[in-house]
């Protein structure tokens, strides 16, 4: 090959070189000029949209859920309390593969097929990069065996939250209620931002009704994360607000007295203050653990609570609606007087039945012998032996429009506005209802039915209580509730009293037949008055469960124990200056004197052991 | 006795003021060097995490690299010229190498495992090719023949081929343009630019169907619409505009750039180093490199047209320019300009045999630069 660089022309070269090398220096100008515009177009014109972009990159908005309100009864005993708890949750939106993160997850703890069915409900109602939970009171092992190999967990993360706990189990069961995790239609009708955060509402009781309250308010948390979605440090952090806490008038010796007092029955219990209507006790028996619901109870948990044929559930204090039997009789008395169809010299003969003209069936007298109170039953006594025909005799003088009317405002018949979710109204009887509810006439022998509690008529242990009340109060319209104060602060409401006008007299008369019923030697509830030191008001009731033709007795070892009468006891103490109402029932208990009298005395004992205790003072005993 | 070894001999009668030239170093572009290499270590400091020990061992390459550059510069230009031939050699032999006992990461095969270290020889090609073409062309008529172009290209083809085997797409590009920037220095006539320019447009079709893979095809695509696949390809692109837009013009300050340090940048530390200094140094820090390149840059095109010979000029104009696409596609490819090839941004970017190559470029760069005056007569 020949050199040709022998002949070559060194300046000519030179030449060419240069004129070249300013072109490329040329063009890369041009091109650098392109590049820097680029950056001055990132860094400069759009500089906002990207610094928005990279701050949502790296931060996100986490809700701070407060914690919820306490709930304390009258002494601050603390009834319903938050425990730490740690749970086990999930970003769906930082997992790159869920079910091989949730195989992992399954390799080191143990988690049921249970806990992933119900992730993965949730997983399908959660908003995006929400924290969804998969398993819940994860135990110090547990929380030690996620730590160390959080490496292999992208996408999970264990958090601590306060859970609702409930220290008494079921002693409060029905009254507070519970909360549970928020269901699917809940879900659609809460604020979702008041929940972000939150995972529980209040599902029955007090921590229903006091839902709003309880909840306190949202706070937020903005956090710093890296690509994978750790959470790297808070930068800015709105507090929560916690919920307000709650002070009952309930007094938990009294609800021990009187859920002890249960064991093993079925029934209901409500006890008010009949100054300020403050519900001291409020027992449904058999109760349930109320902790089971907090973080979802379990199926099988669930059905033998459900399917159980005491039905623990039922909160029998509002929603079970009984015949009140002869716990009505006072109050149909005192009826009677004030709208004078009857005087207090009113007597009847008793031959322990009774017939109506044009009727052949006679009605029974229930409560005594063959034979019957006798002559001359006056009211009182009627009352203090639980004469039956003296009320259908009574009741057809004073007519079911007067009984009707005036019992409403007993409260009977309709909710008494107690601070608790599905109170029921139970049945005060009367043509309007009856017209309505059956679409036929009153006749007289419904009459006669409801003049002892029976028929058509109904009422819960709650408005039991309050009818109690309001005649101990001598009309005052005691308004049931358990709430006292809201963070200290009282609640106070509006109270419609309605006076009643009814004579000094007429109440006297009452309360002393109903004193007389305990302390009387022929009294029904005599059985409870043995070393009592004050003195009790009541009257005994039984309600039939099935219906008995007149001519067969009654006879209980004859059927099944689900079919004996209900016993039923109304009660208000001391007689003389009534402080505490009681209405109760216990299911099946046959006689109200036997069965339902002394659990009543023995919540009263407390009750005025209490208030001796805590005034210090000579108080209620004397 | 060659023309210029008789005329390297006869020193110019003022003697060499320049204390550097006996030592064969050029001041100025050393100085600029550890300027730009400084400003690399404090990126990556925080790129990498602020993990000491990237810095440390890219700080030990850096050595190195001022080593091999003292060491090329140290030979006569006289010298590459003539052996450029055997290096261009040890490159190709190894590239088809690289093709049967290479190992590499990630469906490439880049490297040559020599036992006490890995070694790519697409970068080598880097500054052999180059080298290559200046020798073949500094022996020739100027502007170039056609049977010189063909010759020209085929040195400068054959190893491309076996770099986009690998495959390198962005390596064969830089080792294709090489080659293209010495012929185009050596005045290559403008028919032949415009047949060439005629023929990759007619190229690119093909290549698009026959020669790139998949996930190269992709790149292009997610350059043209990244918001398509946020999570997959476009993240790169996405997360590295927003790194550097959200640096606004004075930066979120030194390791504080968010994305980078929460990992959402993606090869932080290396071809998208250029993005964390966007966040963290802002504008201002992106235009003070583009600055320091710049001097970095004007510097070896004085050393250019200075050259005393056609190859030493030609091949000073070569690594100027080939430099110079490296820094311009790479901070295209990262601001979201041009697709996402495997660029590194010189002397920043976290990397080993890259840095040691660009330094032998830098070497050969003094050599010219420390050529002693040879008098301009006209014989």
């Amino acid at each position: 090959m020949i050199d040709d660089a022998a002949f070559s022309d060194p300046a000519r070269e030179r030449k060419i070189f240069v004129s070249r090398l300013l072109i490329a220096i040329f063009l890369a100008f041009v091109l650098g000029l392109v590049v820097i515009a680029r950056y001055v177009d990132l860094q400069l014109t759009r500089y906002q949209d990207f610094a928005t972009h990279a701050d949502n990159n790296r931060m996100h908005v986490r809700p701070a859920p407060p914690s919820r309100g306490l709930i304390y009864d009258r002494n601050g005993e603390l009834l319903a309390d938050n425990r730490p708890t740690y749970i086990l949750t999930i970003v769906r939106e930082r997992s790159d593969n869920l079910s091989e993160l949730l195989g992992t997850i399954g390799s080191l703890i143990e988690i049921s097929d249970n806990d992933i069915k119900r992730f993965e409900k949730r997983l399908t109602r959660r908003k995006p990069y929400e924290q969804t939970p998969l398993k819940y009171d994860l135990t110090e092992q547990e929380r030690g065996i996620l730590a160390v190999n959080g490496y292999l967990l992208d996408g999970a993360e264990v958090s601590a939250r306060l859970m609702r706990f409930y220290p008494d189990g079921e002693l409060f069961g029905h009254a507070i209620g519970y909360v549970g995790r928020i269901n699917e239609r809940e879900s659609q009708t809460i604020d979702g931002i008041k929940y972000s955060g939150t995972d529980s509402i209040g599902k029955i009781g007090l921590e229903k009704f006091y839902e709003s309250q309880l909840l306190g308010e949202v706070g937020t948390e903005h956090v710093e994360t890296n690509a994978r979605g750790r959470v790297m440090r808070i930068l800015d952090n709105r507090d929560p607000v916690p919920g307000s806490n709650l002070t009952l008038y309930l007094d938990s010796r009294l609800q021990r007295v009187a859920h002890k007092a249960f064991e093993g029955e079925r029934g209901a219990l409500v006890a008010i203050d009949v100054k300020t209507g403050g519900i001291l006790a409020m027992v449904s028996a058999p109760g349930y653990d109320p902790n089971l619901f907090v973080s979802g109870i379990s199926q099988k948990n669930y059905d033998s609570l459900l399917n159980s044929p005491d039905r623990p559930l039922f909160d029998r204090t509002i929603r079970g609606q009984y015949p009140p039997g002869s716990t009505i009789k006072p109050l149909f008395g005192l009826i009677g007087l004030h709208s004078k169809t009857i005087s207090m010299d009113y007597v009847i003969d008793d031959p322990g039945y009774f017939i109506m003209e044009g009727i052949e069936r006679p009605w029974r007298d229930h409560n005594s012998k063959r034979g019957g109170h006798g002559k001359g039953v006056d009211l009182a006594e009627a009352i203090i032996e639980s004469c039956d025909v003296f009320f259908y005799k009574m009741s057809i003088k004073t007519g079911i429009d007067l009984l009707s009317r005036y019992s409403e405002q007993f409260g009977l018949g309709q909710i008494t506005g107690i601070d608790m979710p599905g109170e029921r109204s139970g049945i005060m009887p009367s043509r309007v209802w009856k017209k309505g509810a059956r679409g036929q006439s009153w006749f007289n022998g419904d009459t006669i039915n409801t003049s002892i509690g029976q028929g058509f008529m109904l009422a819960t242990p709650l408005q039991l209580a309050v009818m109690t009340a309001r005649i101990a109060s001598r009309g005052d319209t005691v308004v049931p509730k358990l709430v006292k104060s809201i963070n200290g602060i009282e609640v106070t409401r509006d109270e419609i009293a309605e006076p009643m006008n009814i004579s000094e007299e007429h109440w006297d008369y009452i309360h002393k037949a109903m004193s007389d019923v305990v302390h009387s030697t022929r009294g029904t509830a005599k059985g409870i008055s043995r070393g009592l030191s004050y003195k009790i008001a009541g009257k005994t009731g039984t309600a039939q469960v099935i219906s008995i033709n007149a001519e067969e007795e009654y006879d209980s070892s004859k059927i099944d124990k689900s079919q004996w009468d209900h016993a039923l006891f109304v009660a208000f103490a001391p007689a003389e200056d009534p402080q505490i109402a009681i209405g109760l029932i216990v299911e099946n208990g046959e006689h109200g004197s036997s069965a339902a009298a002394p659990i009543a005395r023995m919540v009263m004992d407390m009750y005025m052991k209490s208030k001796a205790g805590s005034h210090q003072s000579s108080g209620g005993a004397n | 006795m060659h023309r210029d070894d008789f005329v390297r001999r006869m020193q110019s009668p003022g003697g060499d003021k320049q204390s550097g030239r006996s030592l064969h170093i050029d001041l100025p572009l050393l100085v600029m060097l550890i300027l730009v290499c400084c400003a690399g270590l404090v990126v990556l400091y925080s790129a990498s995490g602020q993990n000491m020990f990237y810095v440390k061992r890219q700080a030990l390459l850096m050595l190195v690299g001022f080593g091999v550059m003292f060491g090329v510069a140290q030979f006569p230009v006289r010298f590459w010229e003539r052996w450029s031939f055997l290096l261009y050699g040890v490159g190709l032999i190894s590239l088809l190498a690289v093709l049967f006992f290479g190992v590499g990461a990630k469906g490439a095969q880049r490297w040559l495992d020599l036992g006490f270290t890995r070694f790519q020889p697409s970068e080598l090609m880097k500054v052999a090719v180059p080298m290559m073409v200046s020798a073949y062309l500094g022996k020739r008529y100027i502007p170039p023949a056609f049977g010189h172009v063909l010759m020209v290209l085929a040195i400068t083809v054959i190893p491309v081929f076996l770099v986009v085997r690998q495959p390198d797409l962005g390596t064969a590009l830089l080792i294709l343009a090489s080659g293209f920037f010495v012929i185009f220095l050596a005045g290559l006539r403008k028919r032949y630019l415009l047949s060439a320019f005629l023929l990759v447009i007619a190229a690119i079709p093909t290549f698009w169907l026959f020669v790139m893979r998949d996930y190269q095809k992709q790149r292009v695509l997610t350059l043209l619409s990244p918001e398509d696949d946020k999570l997959g390809a476009g993240w790169n692109i996405i997360q590295s505009t927003t790194a550097i837009g959200s640096g606004g013009w004075s930066g979120k300050g030194w390791t504080l750039g968010t994305q980078s340090q929460l990992n959402f940048l993606p090869e932080s530390h290396t071809d998208f180093i250029i993005a964390v200094l966007a966040e963290e140094f802002g504008l201002m820090g992106v235009l003070a490199l583009c600055t320091l390149y710049t001097l970095l840059i004007s510097r070896c095109i004085m050393i250019a047209l200075n050259s005393q010979s056609q190859f030493g000029r030609m091949i000073a104009g070569s690594l100027t320019l080939t430099f110079l696409t490296y820094v311009f596609v790479n901070m295209s490819m990262v601001s979201g300009i041009l697709p996402v090839v495997g660029v590194p941004l010189p002397f920043i970017s976290y990397g080993g045999t890259a840095i040691v190559t660009l330094f032998l470029g830098f070497g050969i760069l003094m050599a010219i630069s420390t050529e002693p005056k040879r008098i301009r007569t006209t014989l």
